[in-house]
């Protein structure tokens, strides 16, 4: 029976395993990670609850979110999905047109919609 | 952990044809090419949350002032459900990645126990959203609409089918969140009460209590489609388990597999990390 997720000729799969050792290697940056997830998780909560909107120091502690957002993404794609550990060439098939179209789609939302919202402020009545 | 990946291998020999210049096999390449598709979509989606609130005019809701509930208890917990609902994600992110890493070692018991332990936490996190969504939907206290177009919050609900005076220490707040914000209480509450057009409690798609109808709108859709891919999730979560039990990936001598949909699995892990920020946070 043929079967797509068997792999016949290449044996990356087969190849990426490895022994006790190795695997305590990985399980301790495994815990790493989940100690810096689970602390930036706290830090942005404490922020959220405890700065209101509004206030001085709110762009701060919005663009700190954001920030904070990413180092998380960050984590999780390059260790837990182990892009980080794939070739260079997948790595940037799979994070470079992403990252084009989105920041342009970001680029023309904010735009258009603070245009709009100008527009609005001025012809409400 | 992917040890074809790291080998230096000679150019001409990586894209010379017959092996995957990448050194992935065609599934993995392909649940990647996808996931960049779906993270397209889920981005797709924020934007259009924040144009929608960039462009509009008025107040919009703040998460933690919608978002302050917990089951069962009373009182002002803002975002603390939100972030419990993080966490249980976060670990069964975490279980997720140790069941990959015990099948790289050919280890089933070690698989059978961290897969096993994602999919409750699949289940835990679905559950969490569900009573999330029923909390938004019949909301709190809300507020009352009258003749003049003034909206007036309520301090205690009013229930289905009584009146204000039914309701012990009725009060009404007038101005909410400017600066001549009063409570209004006594005979005249009563009357602004039993006078009113409409009482908007909790949220639906056309009205809600907490601002403007596309911020309900945004929170169903975003959250509803974040919860199915987490539902899908657990359902190819639980195939897997099964053939995990069967014995079939110790018989095709890998579990890449388990990686596969581990590598969904993070992805929706992923994505609820940005919903958190820019739905809940900003």
């Amino acid at each position: 029976m043929e079967r797509d997720d068997l792999i016949v000729n290449d044996s990356y799969s087969v190849d990426a395993r490895h022994d006790e050792a190795h695997g305590k290697q990985i399980r301790k940056k495994i815990y790493f990670v989940t100690i810096l997830l689970s602390v930036i998780t706290t830090v942005e909560v404490a922020l959220g609850i405890f700065i209101k909107q509004g206030t001085d120091f709110w762009p701060v502690v919005k663009w700190s979110f954001i920030a904070m957002t990413l180092v998380k993404a960050g984590y999780i794609v390059l260790v837990f999905m182990h892009l980080g550990d794939e070739r260079k060439s997948l790595r940037y098939v799979i994070l470079l047109p992403y990252a084009i179209f989105i920041l342009y789609l970001l680029f023309i939302g904010v735009t258009e919609s603070s245009h709009l919202n100008d527009i609005w402020l001025e012809f409400q009545p | 952990m992917a040890g074809e990946a790291t080998k230096a291998i000679d150019k001409t020999l990586l894209w010379g044809g017959g092996r995957s210049p990448f050194s992935v096999s065609y599934g993995k390449m392909m649940m990647w090419f996808f996931l960049v598709s779906d993270a397209l979509t889920f981005s797709g989606l924020l934007v259009a949350y924040g144009y929608a609130r960039q462009a509009y005019t008025g107040a919009w809701p703040i998460g933690e002032e919608v978002f302050h509930a917990l089951p069962g208890l009373h009182g002002n917990f803002p975002l603390i459900y939100v972030a419990l609902m993080t966490f249980i994600l976060i670990i069964s992110s975490v279980t997720m990645v140790l069941a990959v890493e015990a099948g790289h070692r050919m280890d089933r018991k070690g698989v059978t126990k961290w897969l096993g332990l994602t999919i409750v936490g699949g289940f835990f996190f679905l559950g969490s959203q569900a009573w999330e969504w029923s909390h938004f939907i019949h909301g709190s206290a809300g507020y009352i609409t009258t003749s003049d177009n003034e909206q007036y919050f309520l301090v205690e609900e009013v229930p289905h089918g009584m009146t204000a005076t039914d309701v012990e220490g009725f009060a009404l707040i007038s101005n909410m969140g400017e600066e001549n914000e009063s409570t209004i209480t006594g005979d005249k509450a009563t009357s602004l009460f039993n006078d009113r057009i409409n009482y908007v409690q909790g949220a639906n798609m056309t009205i809600n209590e907490y601002g403007p109808p596309q911020y309900a709108n945004f929170f169903f859709f975003i959250t509803g489609f974040h919860g199915f891919h987490v539902f899908t999730g657990v359902l190819l979560n639980i195939i897997i388990f099964l053939g995990v039990l069967k014995g079939t990936y110790e018989r095709r001598g890998h579990y890449e597999m388990v990686e596969k949909t581990g590598l969904y699995w993070h992805f929706v892990d992923l994505v609820w990390v940005f919903v958190f920020t820019f739905f809940y946070l900003i």
